[in-house]
């Protein structure tokens, strides 16, 4: 709600209650389509009176009863459309439990990275129904016109509505599959925020402050789950080397070579001890694991005096636990830190050899970048100079171009 | 009015070698001119999207009569043809949309002498007026 001439305490305090909001009417009255367009005009017209008459006793209240009232005109004043949804069997007619507010809007987040979804329709909707942004907000943080943000959202919360899900907690047996994807939702949003490369970024909303955001509210509705913690952890222990990763000129920066003194050192503290409050409570996830691989890189001095060792260990767990090729790439470059590029060029030409990444130009540039460690300079500008044709990231493929060229002809 | 103006890989019109046989500090400062190009239309409201595409390695041609689509991959040896890249901006004349390729057609290279790689400059259709 970036409504121009709205006092940011109003803003942020509408932003706080909105997914709130959203989990009681929905428990109420059903029909999560409807209710989420009804909680949205009710932000709106709140926006637009506490500016006004300042911020009611009860303001969540004043939501509520502002969105059931649109709830009631839409249906007054849509006969066809009532008698459809009345044809609609619905979770929704299930009696309203005394649930608390904190487990409404749980549930907001498993039907909002609902499998039924795919994930870019999960993370438009999460990003409207939990973070409170406007499609318009969401449409020029993707780049997308708003039109089709639109029917995005509405498509998926019409396929949200339609599959009858109940709204309730996932039972135990699918918690946790459940709770991967709204992770996994979080995160996406988060990477879009990090690497992205576009152009215009002047108007958009900070996606990576987006994800940390909802990681911080989806933190403090369940702390109890170790991976939640952990990507939090993550998310802030990256955020934090955010200053570092860019030139002054734009260019892509990469760790090794980073300026440490300009990362946050507020953000590597609270992540760090995050990441170790997950781990303590273990058993090691995926998110977690990579949250202490960055708080590994971020107390380090510098790239050389990193601690490999501890983090190839980690690498190796993640690897084991994920099987990813994408995950054994990493080691490898760990490996080349600990063991020297030799031991991990035989990983890499294994990768190579087989597999998922064969023609992955990320491959290509580890592979540069060992040779280069190796000394084989020749041999490393070739390898750089394909990774580059195949990058699809106009700053990577910057950063690419320039380490063939600083290898001479 | 909107234009496209599009970069092909071979519309270099002087002599240009390959980027990565520039010094870094070339490389540098060619990419420094994009991004300040950008900001700089941007700045001005007239930048609607600027996208460079991925390399031309990974091109594919799909031809399909509705049955059976035909896909051919790449690499091809005729990648000149192919589009490197484009811009598109909003500006109040076609003249201004000249200036900006112009400018775009300029950027530096090696010796930081400007690479003369030829844009097209085409008008993005538009909506009928509603005057017409």
């Amino acid at each position: 709600m970036s409504l121009a001439g709205v006092p940011d305490r109003v803003e942020g305090l509408l932003r706080e209650l909105a997914p709130q909001a959203l989990g009681v009417v929905v428990r109420r009255h059903g029909h999560f389509d409807d209710a989420e367009d009804a909680v949205q005009e009710a932000l709106v017209a709140a926006s637009a009176a506490w500016s006004a008459d300042g911020i009611p006793d009860n303001p969540l209240g004043w939501l509520i009863r502002a969105a059931a009232r649109r709830m009631t005109d839409l249906y007054r004043s849509d006969e066809a459309r009532r008698r459809r949804e009345d044809l609609a069997t619905s979770w929704s007619r299930e009696p309203p439990e005394p649930g608390s507010g904190r487990d409404d809007t749980l549930v907001l987040f498993f039907l909002c990275c609902h499998p039924s979804l795919s994930p870019p329709a999960a993370v438009a909707l999460t990003l409207r129904a939990l973070g409170g942004l406007t499609t318009k907000e969401i449409a020029a943080a993707f780049l997308v016109p708003e039109p089709t943000m639109a029917q995005r959202i509405s498509r998926a919360k019409r396929s949200i509505t339609e599959s009858q899900v109940a709204f309730a907690l996932p039972d135990a047996g699918t918690r946790d599959g459940r709770l991967a994807l709204v992770l996994r939702v979080v995160y996406l949003v988060f990477n879009e925020g990090y690497a992205s490369s576009h152009g215009a970024e002047l108007e958009r909303a900070d996606l990576a402050a987006e994800a940390i955001r909802l990681g911080r509210l989806l933190h403090d509705l369940a702390p109890e789950e170790p991976e939640v913690t952990g990507l939090l952890a993550l998310m802030l222990l990256t955020e934090a080397r955010r200053p570092g990763r860019t030139s002054a000129a734009g260019a892509l920066v990469p760790l090794r070579e980073q300026d440490r003194t300009v990362w946050d050192r507020g953000l590597i503290a609270e992540g760090t001890s995050l990441a170790a409050e997950a781990l303590d409570r273990g058993p090691v996830g995926d998110y977690t694991a990579q949250a202490a691989i960055a708080a590994l890189h971020d107390a380090a001095p510098s790239h050389r005096e990193t601690d490999w060792p501890r983090i190839l260990a980690l690498y190796t767990i993640l690897e084991r636990r994920t099987e990813s090729p994408v995950v054994r790439l990493n080691r490898a470059v760990a490996v080349a830190m600990v063991e020297g590029p030799d031991a991990a060029l035989l990983i890499v030409d294994e990768l190579a050899s087989d597999g998922a990444l064969r023609h992955s130009h990320r491959l290509t540039a580890v592979r540069a970048h060992l040779l280069e460690m190796k000394g084989d300079r020749e041999a490393a500008k070739a390898e750089y100079i394909a990774a580059a044709g195949g990058s699809a990231n106009a700053r990577e493929r910057d950063y690419l171009i320039m380490q063939a060229a600083a290898l001479g002809g | 009015m909107r234009f496209m103006l599009l970069q092909n890989y071979g519309g270099i019109e002087g002599d240009c070698a390959p980027m990565y046989e520039w010094t870094p500090e070339e490389v540098a400062a060619h990419v420094q001119f994009q991004v300040s190009l950008n900001r700089r239309l941007e700045e001005l409201g007239e930048l609607i999207d600027a996208q460079g595409l991925a390399g031309p390695d990974e091109v594919r041609f799909v031809v399909s009569d509705g049955v059976s689509p035909l896909v051919t991959d790449g690499p091809f040896p005729e990648a000149k043809e192919l589009l490197a890249g484009y811009r598109i901006v909003e500006v109040d004349t076609p003249e201004r949309a000249v200036e900006i390729a112009a400018e775009i057609s300029a950027a530096p290279g090696q010796g930081g002498a400007p690479i003369r790689q030829r844009i097209e400059v085409r008008q993005v259709m538009a909506a009928p007026d509603p005057e017409v």
